[in-house]
């Protein structure tokens, strides 16, 4: 009930502030007005660049990149999370060397995996598995290590085997913090992945926004933005609601 | 024979301990804290490692992993699985031990009606009492018909009155079910209440194994003592029955009102625990109090234990620090002795 109400109360000032848009626009109260399109003609060029099927291909381009990077580091991350936060000499032996692979920025990769991979459809994917993998492989790593070691001596003297604990008590109280990880990297798998097609791939989002600044299409490059925020506010919800329909009942 | 033997048992905490549980027996564990008592609980059911010998019917357990020992354990902090339904929870066990679906729910049922908590089958932990939590952490350690149970302090974190109710009850199942048990505490009128024996330990060694009256009476080492409290004990001349489960004795001038059970009054004992003391002239009828001066105070942690002199003999009082110095109560100060009826007991 009051979320619904705060939902309906948020409309309001995205109303206010999309109509400032486009009176400011409308107005020319900014010089070089040419650069600053209203609200209504981004709207108009999305419909356009839509039916042409243009934005659809390039948004389809970037998001079987970050879905299939995103899977894979997900995967990949939460499995050694697992060993890791289950089994402490696997954790001693590679929790050093992640440690300092972790801070890098995905990005920074880029060069070197430009060389080393190619400039191919392999090169975004790889970038998305590091953006993805290393986070939430981290947040595997402290959910399951985070998890009272009194459940698994409970479960044990319950009759448990490692295996069972593994599956019955951590892996479900660490859930929470797992997801935690999934929904931060969802939303930064987009960033990145912009960022990327910007630098160093002809396809996709990213990429045609710098071909539209080149262009001077303002309206597309604004287009670009609405839809990435659209994407990523959602992508971020979606895994927020599924989140707590897992675990809303015993937290 | 014995269905729990220790023979000397040794690791960081525990210093060549031997010791015996009968089937059947419920044994208590009472000992100040950092005694050894969890440790004990934890070697008997294989949790941390250990010299020695731990024997279930006279079987050697070394070498069997806790999840194939067969104990049920109670926590101190219970720790039910707060992902898992209460069902969830008792079952967990037989769960693990892939008993068949039919018999998982009839166990189910008869454990929810001998706690009496059908109403709380469905909800999460986070969602019971204190007193609910303890009943369902009671039904999961013993759903898999455990060889002994292992109860840690269980009712550390309730109220007096839960805490009270939940002993009795507790001891009723365990009898019923003819439970092999061993319950640990640092309260002695809890280990008076629930025990068949009470072991003694302190500083990791076994001082002394009894039942609950020679522990009473003869509690050895001047630590264990000082930790405890002795009780103070009231010899009485003269007494009369009053009705209603009461009797007036006589003891020493002092006239004390006592619950009554049919047996000779001779003696009457009081936990320095259930001793009250006031600065005040507390209000309502003078019965059970007793005007002293205060004659000696030592602090035990967070207790401060008052001797009280009344009339020609020393009552021993312990309450709470901060209740203590929030009365002002110090050496030679007057101060009423308030005796608690239903923590009287006839000897």
């Amino acid at each position: 009930m009051r979320k619904g109400i705060g939902a309906h109360w948020g409309v309001l000032p995205i109303a206010l502030f999309l109509a400032a848009w486009e009176i400011i626009a409308r107005l020319e109260l900014i010089p070089g007005q040419l650069l600053f399109p209203p609200f209504s003609t981004v709207m108009w060029e999305l419909i356009h660049l839509t039916e042409e099927g243009v934005l659809t291909d390039h948004l389809l381009r970037s998001g079987v990149r970050v879905l299939i990077g995103f899977c894979a580091g997900s995967v990949a991350g939460v499995a050694i999370g697992i060993v890791m936060g289950w089994n402490a000499t696997m954790n001693r032996s590679l929790q050093p060397v992640f440690s300092l692979l972790y801070p890098i920025p995905a990005l920074g990769w880029l060069p070197l995996l430009m060389i080393w991979v190619g400039i191919g459809e392999i090169l975004p994917i790889l970038i998305i598995f590091i953006c993805s993998f290393f986070p939430i492989l981290y947040n595997t790593v402290t959910g399951i290590r985070g998890v009272d070691r009194n459940f698994i001596k409970a479960a044990k003297t319950l009759g448990a085997s490692d295996l069972r604990i593994l599956s019955t008590v951590l892996l479900p109280i660490a859930l929470p913090n797992i997801f935690t990880g999934l929904r931060l990297e969802a939303g930064m798998a987009w960033r990145v992945i912009i960022a990327a097609e910007m630098v160093a791939i002809p396809t996709g989002i990213g990429a045609l926004m710098m071909k539209a600044e080149s262009l001077l299409r303002i309206d597309i490059i604004i287009v670009c933005l609405v839809i990435l925020s659209a994407i990523c506010f959602s992508v971020e919800r979606l895994f927020l609601y599924i989140e707590q329909r897992l675990t809303k009942e015993w937290r | 024979m014995p269905s729990i033997e220790l023979k000397s048992v040794n690791n960081f905490a525990c210093r060549d301990i031997n010791m015996t549980v009968s089937d059947r027996e419920l044994l208590v564990l009472l000992g100040p804290t950092g005694a050894g008592k969890t440790t004990l609980l934890n070697i008997i059911s294989g949790l941390i490692k250990y010299e020695g010998s731990v024997l279930f019917d006279g079987l050697p357990m070394e070498g069997t992993p806790t999840n194939r020992r067969g104990v049920g354990y109670l926590f101190q902090d219970l720790v039910l699985f707060p992902h898992l339904t209460v069902s969830a929870n008792i079952t967990y066990g037989i769960r693990m031990q892939k008993w068949g679906a039919e018999a998982i729910d009839a166990r189910l049922r008869e454990l929810m009606d001998l706690m009496n908590i059908h109403h709380l089958a469905g909800r999460y932990p986070r969602y019971l009492s204190g007193g609910e939590k303890q009943r369902v952490a009671l039904a999961r350690a013993i759903a898999p018909y455990p060889r002994v149970l292992l109860l840690d302090e269980p009712f550390n974190n309730l109220d007096m009155r839960t805490t009270k109710y939940l002993r009795m009850e507790f001891r009723k199942i365990l009898k019923e079910l003819g439970l092999t048990a061993i319950f640990v505490t640092h309260n002695l009128p809890e280990a008076q209440e629930m025990a068949d024996r009470i072991a003694v330990l302190d500083r990791g060694r076994l001082e002394q194994i009894g039942s609950p009256r020679e522990i009473f009476f003869d509690l050895h080492g001047e630590g264990i003592s000082d930790f405890l409290g002795s009780p103070n004990i009231l010899e009485c001349d003269r007494y009369r029955t009053l009705g209603n489960g009461l009797v007036t004795a006589d003891c020493n001038g002092m006239e004390i009102i006592v619950p009554y059970e049919g047996s000779p009054v001779r003696k009457i004992a009081i936990s320095p625990g259930d001793v009250y003391l006031s600065r005040s002239r507390p209000p309502g009828p003078h019965l059970n109090r007793f005007q002293g001066v205060i004659s000696e105070v030592t602090l035990h942690g967070s207790v401060m234990r008052f001797t009280v002199r009344v009339g020609k003999r020393d009552i021993v009082a312990e309450l709470p620090r901060d209740i203590a110095e929030a009365q002002d109560l110090r050496q030679g100060v007057d101060a009423f002795v308030i005796l608690k009826l239903r923590c009287l007991r006839i000897l």
